[in-house]
This record gives structure tokens, C-alpha cells and sequence, in this order.
């Protein structure tokens, strides 16, 4: 189980793996995620599913490697197993005619995009699709979202390649009728710019937010966000928010919790490079 | 622990009554503030034979009464007050698959033990501590003890689904696979168990015992165990039906967090109890970073609610090395849903009760963490409709409590998943799912039973339900063959 069939690099320190599981491959929808847990002494951290091949039992997920867990999981060889994978968690993405759909991946982002935006345009939709990323080593998957989009824009930070950020939307906004608006990115503060320059024309933009997570079932309510005034728990609420409603300051703040112990596990796992004495243990009689 | 048979010795059973328990060891409270081990070390051998010795055997033992398993208590006394180990666990065996845990974690001073005889006139008979120094024997001594040695009737080749692995989904399983038929187990988790596992902390239950009863369970019995499969997203019961399961059992137990609903509550280090529980004894956060998952402790606790969730969640925080850690209470002492036994450690380790207290308002700091509580003052009035006096706010006892980390441990409820995944599937306003004294519910061929039927209770209780939903599903099994 959750054998890893492919492994690519599409990037610096972006990785796509795919792996089996014949359940989550069943059953997964876009928009909806997976937990992992790299061995039992593992965190459970989720990543977005990036499309699935229910024939093959196949799940694909693309992510960054930025600390302990994402980097344990983009050491593991082909043909290596991921260990425990629970899913498909969240609700489905709202998958509808709606006319005009523009839909906006950033970052590793880009990868659960694609499979959306593909739903969106399978449904009947026109789908613009704008990827992003902070430079253009960083800009992964465009042939497969100009495959499927009507209208592909490419927005770099730095200007590098495509747009210069993402104020050109404006423009788009502006020109013609966006029936609707999805957001996909880790940067909380991307969504954030995102759903500011939509608001002013009225579109509904719906964003995936990723808060810190524990189990993704509805146990823990860590991942507690507030839309439109309630606290909702992203992983069984959500992901998938209105963002006009989301209160980001809050969303931003909740993030940043643990940032000091994720450093520590990380630099701990590079330098030491194995588990170092706990606290308790010192105590142990 | 490996304690020698003795020769199977008669003894007299006592001629005057011993009003006297023989007192159980326990880690010092200055010792344990700063460690996960367990906290009751149990009987010796020769403890718990003094203490069986107490037992003046009943003609009528009310004590059995008090016991949601009806286990032969009497007896199981009388054959560790003999010495003949192997006998004491086959009686406990016979009715309790789970005796180790229900040994630590019953609250047996309302059940068993309240109705003991003796206690009318002195202590009663500590039964819990007896039944758990028989079942840790037995697991030490498997040979010995033979009870892990069962022979399985041949396969009826019938097929029963299991959602959840806490005590009731477990208790359910064992009985099944002991009636013959093919049990598999969902659990969402990464590991089975349910609250005995996430919630009740290392130092109350050990977790290597839980273990030990579920490689029973998957070893001994041949239950199937499949991890990681929150059933509702991954598959629905509709489809577990029409994938020739049989029969379902749901023993989801009721594991969503209340928050309070006051103002600033989503600040930082503001834990539901859920999540400050899960992340230590699930994900084992006491050994970051040798373990991955982090947990962030203040100086200054405050955990709300007087439950036994509440008592678990501020003794891991003194383990945690907070320097003050409150448990912040509407009413009083005399209220506390806790077991005696866990406030009376809670107090020995620490922590400081604040009762007739209620917040109102989390303050939170510039960077969004909690810096402080404004708290009213309440007083008791009428009895409410539980019969216990209600609290009531008194005007203008505002104040201010600094403190850096709060946790709301205010009991939990259903997780509405599966319920919204099966319209057919009847439930109350509370969001429990309805079901009768057998667990049947409202959909065909679904049973239900524990804390997803009752509302958050005890481990003895869904167990005990999980036992009727078996037999109940065992008889329909065999009618319709
Ligand atoms: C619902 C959901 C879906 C997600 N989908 C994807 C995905 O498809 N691809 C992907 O690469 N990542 C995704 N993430 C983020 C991913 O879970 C985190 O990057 C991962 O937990 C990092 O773990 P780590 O141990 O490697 O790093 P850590 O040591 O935990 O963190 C390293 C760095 O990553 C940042 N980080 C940690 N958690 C998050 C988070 N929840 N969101 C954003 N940044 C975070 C930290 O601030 C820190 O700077 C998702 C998160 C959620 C909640
Ligand atoms: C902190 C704490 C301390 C407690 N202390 C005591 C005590 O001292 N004594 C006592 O008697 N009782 C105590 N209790 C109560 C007792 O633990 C519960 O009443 C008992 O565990 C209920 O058992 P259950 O089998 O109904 O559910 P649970 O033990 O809650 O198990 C339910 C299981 O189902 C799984 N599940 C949920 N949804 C799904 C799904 N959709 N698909 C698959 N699996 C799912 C869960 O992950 C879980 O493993 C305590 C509870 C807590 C939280
Ligand atoms: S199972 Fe619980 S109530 Fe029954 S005898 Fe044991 S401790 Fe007492
Ligand atoms: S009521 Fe007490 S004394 Fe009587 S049989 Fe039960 S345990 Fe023994
Ligand atoms: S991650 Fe625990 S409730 Fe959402």
C-alpha cells in the first residue's frame, strides 16, 4: 500500500509523487486532500491531491520540501511505500457550469489546480488559468494548464517571467466577465492579494485555505478558521472557503504558531540527522 | 513483572472485617510532576492477595450490580484471595475483553465499588486495582494464564464491518470473531484504540497496554484491521453494504472539541483539550523532537472544565513543565464530573482550582496569543434539570486572570461526518445517532453503540454496548443464514 510508482523533480525542491492506494484513487475528488505520516514517530501533515488515475489505483501529489516531513517524503525512492496515507479528506470542490472560471494556481499550488481547473472546463466552463510562482525556475506544470485552459497567464514575483505580480487581473477582470474565481497557494498572503483585488468586482472567489492541521478528520479543531464571521474547521468545513469572508489576519497569526519548533525539527534532522534525547528521557530512572 | 504461581493454597476467608484497603503504590507527587509513567503502580502479589482476603464474599454481592458487565466479581476475588491466578483472569476474561484498562480507568468508586458491602462500613473492596492486577498478570504470563489460548469455531462466512476501534467498536469485534464471523475494523487514525489511545494520557493508561489488547484482537482472533480510513469520505456504509459486509457496527465515538463561544477564542495557544491530548498521546509531543509533532506549553495554564478530560489536560501540562496550571470551574468542588481519584492527583501534582469561575472573554497579546482571561465570579442557584445547582453570574465580579495558554476542556460531541454521509441513519438534535437497548439503529443492517449513541460516557459503558450490538447482531447472522 501507497507504493511510490513515480517520482519527479519539477523543480528546485518541487516534487511530484505518485503513489498507489486503490481506495483514495476510488474515491478522490478535487479539491480534497490526503494526511501522511512519514513512520510512526511522523507528524501528520496534509497535501492537496493533484489528480488521480482510479484505474491504476494511482494518487498524485506535488509539494514543496521545506521541512523534516516534506523532506523525509521527497528522499523516498520509486518503489519505496509513504507509510500511513488517510483519505480523501475535505469536501469536494463546487464543481458547476458557471460560465467563465478563472483559476489561479500559485506555487506547488499549480498542482491541485490542474485537477480542478480540469473538472472546471470538463463541466463546461471557459477556464482561465494564471499560475504563479516567486521566479520562473519556480513555474511548474504550464504545458498541462495550457492544455487544458482556454487562456493561460504566467505571473512571476520578480517579474522574471510572465507578469509582474499579479495586478494584471485587473485587466482581466476589467475586460470581460469572470463568472467565478478559485485561489490555490500555500502563501496565505497571495490568496489574501488575490481575493483583495476580485472584491472590488464582485466576484465570487473561492480560495483553499491550509491552515496547520493535526488529524484532518474533525477531532482536534487546530485548523479552526473564521468566514464570514463563524469559525469553521477547515478540514471538514473546508478546505474550500468564500474569500471574501475569510478573515485573514487571524488565518496569518494561526500559521505562524509553531514556526519556532519546525525550525528546530528541521535543522535538527539536517545536522544531527537522527533522533536527538527528549526531555523525558533524561529523567527516565 | 513476573510473579511465581504459588501452590494452590486455601485460605480461610476472614473472620473479623478489615475496614482498612491496603493502600496502592504511587510515584510521588514531586516525581511524577515531571514524567509520563504511570501514576498508580499497582498491587503487589502480595497486595492484592491481602486485599482479596478482605472480600467477605456476599451471599447477595451488590457489588456485581454496579458493574455495567456484570462481571462475577465475588468469585474472581476468591480465587486471588486462593492464589489461582489462572482462574481469577478466566472469570474477568469471561465477560471483560478490556480488564487492564477498565482496571486504571472505570470510575469505580460510582459503580463496582460503591455498592461493595464493606464500604458501608469502611473502605470497600478496591475491585478496580484487583481486576487490574489480574489482567496485567495474565498479559505478563500468557502461558500461564492461558486465557490468549481460544479456539476459534469454524467461519459462518459471514461478514461484519467495524467503524471505530475504541472500546466499543473493540469490545463489539472480539465477540464476533469469538461467534465465528469475519470482522474487519476501519479506524481514521493511524493508530487503533480510540480515546484510550489519544485522549487518556501515558500516565493514566499506558499505551503499550491498549497495544497489547488490539495484537489480541488482530493475532489471536483474526480481526482485520485497516487503518487510516475515515469511513464517510472514504467510503460510505451504503458502500460497505454493497461490498458484502453483512452488518455494520458504528463505534465512532463522540470525538469533536466544544469550544466556549466567547470573544478572542481562536487567539494562539488557545487549545481545544482535544488537540492538546491528541498532539501528547497520540503523536507523542512530550518526546519533541525526538517525535515530530511539536506541542507548546506556557507558564501560565488555564484549562476549563472540571471533567476527566480536564484533570488529563492539566496534569500533562505540569508534566509539560508549566510553572501554574488552573482548572477554571463554573461550580464547585462537589459538582466536578472528574473521578475522586483524578482530582485528588490533579491537587497532589499542583494544580490550583478555581471554582465558581466562568470566562468570558479571551484577551489576546499584539502577535494574537493569549495574554489573558476576563473571568466572572458565579454562585450556586435552583438545582437545573441534571439536579445539580446552577450556577448563576454575580454582577460586576469581573476580573482578569494572566495567563498564556488556555484549553477549553468542555467535554465533546458527535463528529457529524458519517451522520451526513447517511440521510437513512436517525440522529437527535444532540447529532448522537438513535438507537435501541441492542444498538440497533434506524437503518437496515447498521448497529451502533458508546459514546457516537450516548454522548461522551465511559469506556465500561461502550463496551458494554458494543457487547449487545454483537450478540444482537450474532443472532440476526444466525437466523438469516
Ligand atoms: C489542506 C492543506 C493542503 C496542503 N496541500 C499542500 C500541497 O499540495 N503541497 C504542498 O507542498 N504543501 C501543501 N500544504 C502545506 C504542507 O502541509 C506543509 O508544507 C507541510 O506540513 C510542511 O511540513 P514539513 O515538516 O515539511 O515542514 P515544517 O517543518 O512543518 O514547516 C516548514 C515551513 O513550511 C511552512 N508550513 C508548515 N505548515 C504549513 C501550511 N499548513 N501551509 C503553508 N506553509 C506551511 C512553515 O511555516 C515553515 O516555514 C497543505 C496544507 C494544508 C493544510
Ligand atoms: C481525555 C479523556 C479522558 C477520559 N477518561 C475516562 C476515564 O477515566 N474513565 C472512563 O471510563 N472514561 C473516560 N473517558 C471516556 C471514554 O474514553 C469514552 O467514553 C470511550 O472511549 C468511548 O468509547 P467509544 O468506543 O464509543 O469511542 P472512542 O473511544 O471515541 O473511539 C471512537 C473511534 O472511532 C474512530 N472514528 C471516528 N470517526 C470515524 C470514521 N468516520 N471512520 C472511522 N473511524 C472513525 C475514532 O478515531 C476513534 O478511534 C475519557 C475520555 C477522554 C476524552
Ligand atoms: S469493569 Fe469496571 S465496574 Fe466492572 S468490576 Fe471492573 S472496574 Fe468495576
Ligand atoms: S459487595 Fe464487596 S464484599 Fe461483597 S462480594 Fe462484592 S466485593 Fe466482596
Ligand atoms: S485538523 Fe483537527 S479538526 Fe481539523
Amino acid at each position: 500500500m501507497n507504493r511510490i510508482l513515480v517520482k519527479k523533480e519539477l523543480a528546485p525542491k518541487i516534487k511530484l509523487i505518485e503513489f498507489e492506494n486503490r481506495d483514495i484513487a476510488s474515491k478522490a475528488k478535487p479539491g480534497q486532500f490526503v494526511v501522511i505520516q512519514m513512520g510512526e514517530k511522523g507528524e501528520r501533515f496534509p497535501l492537496t491531491i493533484s489528480g488521480i488515475d482510479p484505474g491504476k489505483g494511482m494518487v498524485r501529489v506535488i509539494f514543496n520540501e521545506v521541512g523534516k516531513s516534506s523532506k523525509r517524503l521527497g528522499a523516498l525512492a520509486e518503489g519505496e511505500e509513504i507509510g500511513n496515507v488517510a483519505g480523501p479528506l475535505g469536501n469536494p470542490a463546487e464543481i458547476e457550469k458557471f460560465g467563465t472560471v478563472l483559476c489561479f494556481g500559485g506555487g506547488v499550488m499549480t498542482g491541485p489546480m490542474a485537477y480542478e481547473a480540469a473538472a472546471f472546463k470538463k463541466a463546461g466552463n471557459r477556464v482561465i488559468t494564471v499560475i504563479g510562482a516567486r521566479n520562473k525556475e519556480l513555474l511548474i506544470l504550464k504545458d498541462e494548464m495550457n492544455a487544458l485552459s482556454d487562456k493561460l497567464y504566467v505571473s512571476t514575483d520578480d517579474g522574471s517571467e510572465g507578469y509582474k505580480g499579479l495586478d494584471f487581473l485587473r485587466d482581466i477582470l476589467e475586460g470581460e466577465k469572470v463568472d467565478r474565481v478559485i485561489g490555490m497557494s500555500v502563501a496565505t498572503a497571495t490568496l489574501r492579494t488575490l481575493c483583495e483585488l476580485t472584491r472590488p468586482y464582485g466576484v465570487k472567489t473561492i480560495v483553499s485555505l491550509t491552515p496547520i492541521m493535526l488529524d484532518g478528520t474533525g477531532m482536534c479543531g487546530v485548523c479552526r478558521v473564521v468566514v464570514g464571521g463563524q469559525t469553521k474547521f477547515a478540514c471538514v468545513d473546508g478546505p474550500e472557503f468564500d474569500g471574501h469572508l475569510v478573515d485573514w489576519d487571524l488565518l496569518e497569526s494561526r500559521k505562524r504558531v509553531y514556526s519556532h519548533e519546525e525550525r528546530v525539527s528541521t535543522l535538527l534532522d539536517e545536522q544531527v540527522g537522527k533522533d536527538c534525547a527528549s526531555r523525558f528521557q533524561q529523567t527516565r530512572k | 513483572m513476573c510473579i511465581p504461581l504459588p501452590a494452590n493454597k486455601k485460605v480461610a476467608m476472614p473472620e473479623k472485617l478489615k475496614l482498612n484497603s491496603i493502600p496502592m503504590n504511587k510515584q510521588p507527587p514531586e516525581v511524577r510532576r515531571r514524567n509520563p509513567y504511570e501514576v498508580a503502580q499497582g498491587y503487589t502479589y502480595e497486595q492484592a492477595v491481602e486485599e482479596a482476603k478482605r472480600c467477605i464474599q456476599c451471599k447477595k454481592p451488590a457489588c456485581i450490580q454496579g458493574c455495567p458487565v456484570d462481571i462475577d466479581i465475588p468469585s474472581f476475588v476468591k480465587a486471588l484471595a486462593e492464589g489461582d491466578l489462572p482462574q481469577a483472569a478466566k472469570i474477568i476474561y469471561g465477560t471483560n475483553t478490556l480488564p487492564a484498562i477498565c482496571g486504571r480507568v472505570c470510575p469505580q468508586e460510582t459503580q463496582c465499588q460503591e455498592n461493595c458491602t464493606l464500604g458501608k462500613k469502611g473502605d470497600p473492596v478496591f475491585i478496580g486495582r484487583l481486576e487490574r492486577f489480574v489482567a496485567d498478570w495474565a498479559r505478563e504470563n500468557p502461558e500461564e494464564s492461558g486465557i490468549f489460548k481460544i479456539a476459534l469455531p469454524k467461519p459462518t462466512g459471514k461478514k461484519v464491518a467495524i467503524i471505530g476501534s475504541g472500546p466499543a467498536g473493540l469490545t463489539c469485534a472480539s465477540d464476533l470473531a469469538k461467534a465465528g464471523h469475519k470482522v474487519v475494523i476501519y479506524e481514521a487514525l493511524h493508530l487503533a484504540g480510540g480515546v484510550a489511545v489519544y485522549g487518556i494520557p501515558e500516565f493514566r493508561l499506558p499505551k503499550k497496554i491498549v497495544q497489547a489488547e488490539i495484537d489480541y484482537l488482530v493475532n489471536v482472533l483474526g480481526v482485520e484491521l485497516k487503518r487510516n480510513q475515515v469511513v464517510g469520505r472514504s467510503a460510505t456504509l451504503d458502500e460497505l453494504l454493497a461490498d458484502g459486509y453483512h452488518s455494520i457496527f458504528l463505534g465512532i465515538g463522540a470525538g469533536a472539541p466544544m469550544f466556549l463561544n466567547i470573544p478572542g477564542e481562536n487567539s494562539n495557544m488557545v487549545y481545544s483539550a482535544n488537540e492538546f491530548l491528541v498532539r501528547l498521546n497520540l503523536m507523542k509531543a512530550y518526546l519533541f523532537p525526538a517525535y515530530d509533532t511539536p506541542v507548546k506549553v506556557g507558564k501560565r495554564v488555564a484549562v476549563v472544565g472540571a471533567g476527566n478530560v480536564a484533570m488529563d489536560a492539566a496534569r500533562w501540562a505540569v508534566r509539560m513543565g508549566a510553572d501554574e496550571v488552573y482548572i477554571v470551574y463554573r461550580r464547585t468542588e462537589a459538582e466536578m464530573p472528574a473521578r475522586i481519584e483524578e482530582v485528588e492527583n490533579a491537587r497532589e501534582e499542583g494544580v490550583i482550582f478555581k471554582v465558581l469561575t466562568l470566562p468570558v472573554r479571551v484577551i489576546p497579546s499584539a502577535h494574537g496569543s493569549v495574554e489573558a482571561i476576563e473571568c466572572v465570579q458565579m454562585e450556586l442557584g435552583e438545582p437545573d434539570e441534571s439536579g445539580r445547582r446552577r450556577p448563576i453570574v454575580k454582577p460586576g465580579s469581573e476580573f482578569c486572570m494572566e495567563i498564556d495558554t488556555l484549553i477549553p476542556a468542555l467535554g465533546t460531541q458527535p463528529n457529524p461526518l458519517v451522520p451526513r454521509q447517511t440521510p437513512d441513519l436517525k440522529t437527535t438534535s444532540r447529532g448522537t445517532v438513535v438507537a435501541d437497548e441492542k444498538g440497533k439503529t434506524t437503518k437496515e443492517k447498521v448497529w451502533a453503540g458508546g459514546d457516537i449513541v450516548t454522548g461522551a460516557a465511559t469506556v465500561i459503558s461502550a463496551m458494554g454496548a458494543g457487547r449487545r450490538a454483537a450478540t444482537d447482531i450474532d443472532a440476526r447472522l444466525k437466523n438469516h443464514s
